[in-house]
């Protein structure tokens, strides 16, 4: 048997076995006789055993390379700091299943249409028809920007976690996809009640973003890189991270009314 | 009852707070020693493993259920291992030697690190072997770390470096290689 070169010497020291080929690459593993058959060499031939020696004391000297104990309760402590952030990730965790996004979108609705009404039945009598309108007009809006401020938020989550990716290879956004179906179906539901309230600024951003998330949705679920660069590229060109940013920021001001407002009445 | 990981997982999929909470105790300590193992500093491998199971909890429903939980997780703590460093590498934290292959900078722990832990080391050796760590890059060190402090075999470590066995044991051999150049003289010496 010829004498041990270093990558055999290595494989031998963490017993995984294999022969390197022709060209230096390394075939499949070879029989397990392999193993006996180095131990063997390595008892006969004192330059690799020499060899074999040193190798084994590097590695060694490594083992010593000490590293800080962390206690029993290490887990619990790691649970209690990041408890919180997960609270906050827990509502994009999806439960498989198609009637689970039409319910909650149902449901969404059905709160928003039940609080305007609500909100219109019970507001003073004496006001004047016009006045009332008006007041229940505003209701139903700002119902409106509270839910809209959610899922632009959402929305914007979704779309940056997909033009953060950075993969070497091929990337599975099933999940996104899952979360982008959601946001279609609710996308439709805010724009068709932005429409009827009249507010033409919501209703121009969900129409461009609708389109962005049928697209995800009926994407592939494995995305090459340039199909991700791709996606990214027209984002830019859309600016519509920077659409949505811009909404969600007025939303947000208008959620909660100015006290100098007539709206405070409210 | 005592659970297996993929128990819980499809536990914490449906939405099981505890079922991950779970997840987390078992897997802590473990993913800290690698996290430690590939950053080399305390701190970072603590700010690891908090990142590496918020990334887990996010990607959970794309977990595969017939892989191992442990070795995705590893996966994910790796990736999260490599971004720091690359992070600390881009706020000039890190001399970084070029590396010809692949495009994974050279990972390095902080040459003269007052962390506690590694003064306690001591020794010329203990450094030294700190500074040969340094001098491998990040595929290296990855494929060395799991290779041979958490004794993953060659099948587990590609899985995890996201390449070809072959390409994982190269890795495995490259880090030997260069460790036992960068040691020997210190471990003749020393005898």
């Amino acid at each position: 048997m010829n004498h041990l070169n270093e990558e055999q010497l290595i494989l031998h020291y963490y017993g995984e076995t294999g022969q390197p080929g022709e060209n230096g690459e390394l075939g499949d593993d070879a029989a397990a006789g392999d193993t006996l058959a180095a131990e063997r060499h390595l008892e006969e031939c004192g330059p690799c055993r020499t060899l074999y020696a040193s190798l084994q004391r590097v590695l060694n000297v490594v083992d010593g390379l000490p590293v800080p104990e962390r206690s029993a309760d290490y887990g619990t402590q790691v649970w209690q700091r990041i408890e919180r952030r997960l609270g906050a990730r827990r509502r994009t965790l999806r439960m498989p299943g198609g009637w689970w996004r039409w319910a909650a979108a149902g449901a969404a609705f059905a709160a928003l249409m039940v609080t305007a009404f609500v909100a219109g039945r019970f507001y003073p009598r004496h006001t004047e028809p016009a006045q009332l309108a008006a007041a229940e007009a505003q209701t139903g809006e700002r119902v409106l920007l509270v839910a809209v401020g959610d899922y632009l938020e959402r929305s914007q989550m979704v779309l940056i976690e997909l033009t953060n990716a950075n993969p070497k290879g091929s990337t599975d956004i099933s999940a996104e996809q899952e979360r982008a179906g959601d946001l279609v179906t609710e996308t439709r539901l805010y724009r068709q009640t932005a429409a009827r309230t009249g507010d033409t600024r919501i209703t121009g951003v969900l129409d461009e973003l609708e389109r962005v998330l049928v697209d995800i949705t009926h994407a592939p679920p494995e995305m090459t890189p340039r199909q991700l660069e791709a996606l990214r590229q027209r984002l830019e060109a859309e600016g519509i991270l920077f659409k949505i940013r811009v909404l969600g920021s007025n939303v947000r001001n208008q959620e909660v009314p100015d006290a100098q407002t007539p709206r405070q009445t409210l | 009852m005592e659970c297996n990981d993929l128990g819980l997982v499809t536990k914490a999929r449906m939405g099981d707070p505890d079922a991950f909470r779970m997840l987390v105790e078992r897997h802590s300590r473990p993913l800290f020693r690698l996290a430690y193992r590939m950053t080399g500093n305390q701190q970072d491998a603590e700010d690891v493993v908090q990142d590496s199971f918020l990334r887990a909890y996010k990607q959970l429903a794309r977990f595969d259920e017939r892989a191992s939980f442990g070795t995705w997780l590893y996966r994910i703590a790796v990736n999260c291992s490599l971004d720091l460093v690359r992070s600390r590498k881009r706020r000039n934290e890190l001399v970084v030697p070029a590396d010809s292959e692949m495009d994974d900078s050279t990972l390095g722990l902080p040459s003269h690190d007052p962390a506690p832990d590694r003064i306690a080391m001591g020794g010329e050796v203990r450094e030294r072997v700190a500074e040969a760590m340094t001098e491998l890059s990040a595929s290296e060190r990855t494929a060395f770390v799991l290779r041979h402090f958490e004794g993953m075999c060659i099948e587990d470590v590609s899985r995890v470096l996201g390449c070809q066995p072959g390409a994982a044991k190269h890795s495995v051999f490259r880090a030997v290689q260069k460790l036992r150049r960068a040691l020997e003289p210190l471990v003749s010496t020393a005898r």
